[in-house]
């Protein structure tokens, strides 16, 4: 399956749940698969396939911040494995993971998609519909905004 | 890679103003050499991009199958066939019935017209019979 995983993990980033990221991805595949008459005629399938992935993570956050009962329901298990979190923090790299987390959802996805994915800006900008300068602007805010917090981290230890 | 290049390159990775190839770079150095204290923090950043960079999802994905489609599709078609057949089987039946039932009857009619031709010739002779008692009746005028 070809980008099964860039898909896979740009929903991951989004949803956070690895469960919800399958789901995402069934459901893309499924998608594509039904209009995959209309898909041949495209000149990048990747980039159209991980837009319509943003889409549908985004439709699902929506929905889901609709759905007050579900926030609650997970703050209060939050607390439940907070200890468990608060280890999981302690270990560098996933301070990282909390981190990319405070970021906004445009941040977060272009991050996803320049650092770990590696995609030029023009395909960033077709999957976003965003111009590449915009991109530029929001990526140096998302890398300073990481820079900061691992740098006072660093200088003060885990807080 | 000289550190003051590594900075310089850093600063500009920063700003969103560093290629693909310059941000190759930056990973290669972050995750293999050893990086200075003040460049800690980056070394984890790019270690986590690594890491995620791997993930993948243990679920492989299930098409909707054309092929069990397809076979649905023939199993109906086959369904259809067999209970057309079966209706015309009946149906074949019950006229084949008609039919016998409709030979059994004109057969009975055949027999009953015989049956009754030969009991009209019976009643011919009967009626000569009459004539055979009028004339006796004549003879013995017998009083009833």
């Amino acid at each position: 399956m070809p980008f099964k995983d860039k898909v896979y993990r740009l929903a991951k980033r989004l949803l956070v749940s690895r469960d919800e990221a399958d789901d995402a991805t069934q459901e893309l595949y499924f998608k594509l698969w039904k209009n995959r008459e209309k898909i041949e005629t495209y000149d990048n399938v990747e980039a159209y396939a991980m837009r319509m992935t943003k889409n549908y993570c985004l439709d699902q956050l929506k929905s889901k911040r609709a759905g007050n009962l579900k926030l609650v329901h997970s703050n209060y298990k939050d607390e439940n494995i907070s200890l468990q979190k608060e280890i999981e923090v302690h270990d560098e790299v996933n301070i990282v993971k909390e981190m990319m987390k405070d970021l906004s959802e445009k941040q977060r996805m272009i991050v996803q998609l320049r650092d770990i994915e590696n995609y030029e800006f023009e395909e960033i900008g077709k999957i976003l519909n965003m111009e590449p300068t915009a991109i530029r602007v929001a990526l140096s805010r998302a890398r300073k905004a990481l820079r900061e917090k691992l740098i006072k981290k660093q200088q003060y230890g885990i807080g | 890679m000289e550190l003051v290049k590594i900075e310089k390159l850093i600063e500009k990775y920063v700003e969103a103003e560093t290629t693909l190839e310059e941000e190759k770079i930056l990973k290669n150095y972050f995750l293999n050499e050893d990086v200075p204290a003040h460049l800690e923090s980056y070394k984890s950043m790019f270690t986590y991009f690594k890491n995620s960079s791997l993930e993948h999802s243990n679920k492989s994905i299930t098409f909707p199958k054309k092929k069990n489609r397809d076979y649905l599709r023939w199993l109906s078609i086959a369904a259809m066939f067999i209970f057309f057949v079966g209706i015309f089987s009946v149906y074949q039946n019950n006229l084949r019935e008609k039919e016998q039932a409709r030979l059994a009857y004109a057969e009975t009619q055949k027999a009953l017209n015989m049956i009754s031709q030969t009991l009209n010739k019976g009643n011919n002779a009967i009626a000569q019979l009459q004539v055979f008692e009028n004339t006796q009746n004549r003879i013995f005028k017998t009083n009833k």
